[in-house]
């Protein structure tokens, strides 16, 4: 089992999701987020004082896959929320030792 | 087709109206006649005595019209004015602020609605509109009204010929609310509540009802309309509320201090939306305060309506051009904070000048006020934290001294009818006066707020401590919090 957590600029969402989706990805969970890579922030103007934004607002995506849907799942993601700019995100890949569905007590990949 | 339309009613009426007066008088003829036979010379008597009497029932009626349309139009515009503070200024000043400090701002503008409400019943109407014949009747009113004495439903002499004396009460009313409230941008963030609480009612007593006599009370010193010795153009108040309450915003951020990290550390606005709503109901607002200030429902209040609305709409553009060619992006922000300058500086114009000077005025104000904010503010660094200064007090003294030059008497012959009133008209003079007016209005506004701010200190602090200020008004003085961070469910 493999837990994928993507940073993905807000407008990509929906796509990123429908991609999944179509990779045969059952399950994800979103986070609204807050933060910079190299694309570092902005700068604001209100009345003319000058703020320098530096924690943009961002995405935070986590699903856990069974290791063979990994590649298809990375893949899925890249190609929806791809724009080649600076600011598209990253995407971060570990292991994980196991998976507990609480309701019948599932284990392992079973429990995806 | 219009005309002709116009021209066949006016027609009409004009031929039915001796015909109605006639009959009405005929009728009581009849009856008198009935009542007693008498002989044909009392009975030409009889019928002038009805017509008398049929004419003076139609006075009365027209006057009852009048009463009725005028007082309808003040109760209306006396709403609007208590709309401007809450939920207008609350919404524009707390979305200007920090998340934590929300409810403390808005709850300041609020306290004034009660607070300033009970003082005006006291002795706060009296002090202003009180006849004061003693040796200082030129500066303050007297007690005579104090507990609303005297303050009934019938019209008075002075003040307002055709609606209830209770009526113009209520409405100048909302105008000592919001002029204080108006204060509380230049200390947000950082004064205690109970501290506020008292600098507002000594503030009232002190700066705000001398300067509303001067300008509007009987003898006042600056009255136009009651011969004061120095007469200053102010229709709505451009010195007695706003450069009174902007001059003073200045004396209390430059008394007070800064907020802790300013300008170090980042302020922004956490919701223009806010703001935004709040802006719009100020500008609505803003015809009850300009046009209402004509006290009735005549095409003086048309003149000022308009007025406002195209002093508004030319200083949003003034600003926003200004701000975009400045920073390159023309914002929400610039162009709310231009209309609401705008509608300050034609505050004491509206009801003076044509809709084409209304623009020029607004135009002009949103320029200055957008270069006080911009560059006079940074270059200084006063912590003005939401620019009370900068829009009322830049905003009402620049609108006072260009009500001078372009008052027009065919609007208003406030002077004498087809006497010269603005300095565009050949009255040079009359910016003198204004001068005179906006100098009293600083000098009162600055010794004013510096007494009562001394004293306020010395007796029980301004500022919240260092801590309450981190962690934010809203707990620290309320107990309570704006936003949740954690939904409970």
């Amino acid at each position: 089992m493999q837990k994928i957590e993507a940073i993905i600029q807000p407008g990509k969402l929906d796509a990123v999701k429908e991609a999944l989706i179509e990779a045969g990805i059952e399950g994800i969970t979103i986070l609204e987020a807050r933060g910079h890579g190299r694309q570092k922030g902005h700068t604001e103007f209100y009345r003319g004082r000058e703020y320098s934004v530096d924690l943009l607002p961002k995405i935070k995506l986590e699903t856990v896959v069974t290791d063979d849907l990994l590649e298809k799942a990375v893949n899925a993601i890249i190609t929806a929320a791809q724009t080649g700019s600076i600011g598209d995100g990253k995407i971060f890949v570990t292991k994980i030792d196991d998976a507990i569905r609480i309701r019948n007590e599932d284990r392992g990949d079973l429990a995806l | 087709m219009r005309d002709l339309h116009k021209s066949l009613r006016a027609c009409c009426l004009g031929r039915l109206l001796p015909l109605i007066l006639l009959l009405a008088a005929f009728g009581m003829g009849v009856r008198a006649n009935a009542q007693t036979p008498a002989p044909t010379a009392t009975s030409t008597d009889a019928r002038v005595a009805a017509l008398e009497k049929a004419n003076a029932d139609l006075q009365t009626s027209v006057a009852a019209a009048q009463s009725a349309g005028d007082n309808g139009w003040m109760l209306v515009s006396a709403a609007l004015v208590l709309m401007m503070s809450a939920p207008g200024l609350a919404l524009f000043y707390g979305g200007l602020v920090r998340k934590k400090n929300i409810l403390a701002t808005m709850m300041q503008t609020f306290a004034m609605m009660a607070v300033i409400t009970v003082l005006w019943a006291l002795i706060g109407y009296s002090l202003a509109f009180g006849e004061n014949t003693g040796h200082f009747g030129f500066f303050i009113g007297s007690f005579q009204n104090a507990l609303l004495h005297g303050v009934g439903l019938v019209p008075d002499k002075v003040y307002v010929t055709t609606i209830p004396l209770q009526t113009f009460m209520i409405y100048q009313l909302m105008f000592a609310i919001i002029t204080p409230a108006l204060i509380t941008g230049a200390f947000a963030e950082r004064m205690k509540f109970s501290s506020m609480l008292v600098f507002m009612v000594l503030w009232a007593i002190v700066v705000y009802s001398p300067m509303a006599h001067m300008v509007w009370g009987k003898g006042g010193l600056l009255n136009a309309a009651l011969g004061g010795r120095f007469p200053t153009l102010d229709f709505a108040g451009g010195t007695v509320v706003h450069v009174t309450s902007g001059v003073s915003a200045f004396v209390c951020c430059l008394y007070m201090g800064k907020r802790r990290g300013y300008p170090k550390e980042p302020m922004p606005p956490h919701s223009l939306v806010l703001s935004f709503i709040g802006a719009a109901l100020l500008w609505v607002g803003w015809f009850g305060f300009n046009a209402g200030s004509a006290l009735n429902a005549s095409g003086l209040a048309t003149s000022a309506f308009v007025a406002t609305h195209f002093g508004a709409a030319a200083a949003a553009i003034g600003w926003t051009v200004a701000e975009w060619i400045k920073t390159g992006k023309p914002t929400a922000l610039g162009a709310i904070s231009g209309a609401v300058a705008g509608l300050v500086g034609i505050t004491p114009a509206a009801g003076f000048v044509t809709p084409l000077s209304a623009l020029w005025i607004g135009l002009i104000t949103g320029v200055f006020c957008f270069f006080m904010v911009f560059i006079v503010k940074q270059k200084f660094g006063y912590d003005d934290s939401l620019d009370a200064f900068g829009v009322h007090g830049a905003g009402g003294t620049i609108g006072a001294l260009l009500t001078g030059i372009f008052a027009n008497s065919v609007i208003n012959p406030i002077l004498g009818a087809g006497k010269a009133t603005g300095v565009l008209e050949g009255n040079a003079h009359q910016l003198l006066n204004q001068a005179v007016g906006v100098s009293i209005a600083w000098v009162l506004a600055i010794v004013g707020t510096l007494i009562i701010l001394v004293v306020v200190d010395k007796t029980m602090g301004l500022r919240v401590s260092p801590e309450d200020e981190d962690t934010g008004l809203d707990l620290s003085q309320h107990g309570e919090e704006g936003y949740h961070a954690e939904p409970s469910y």
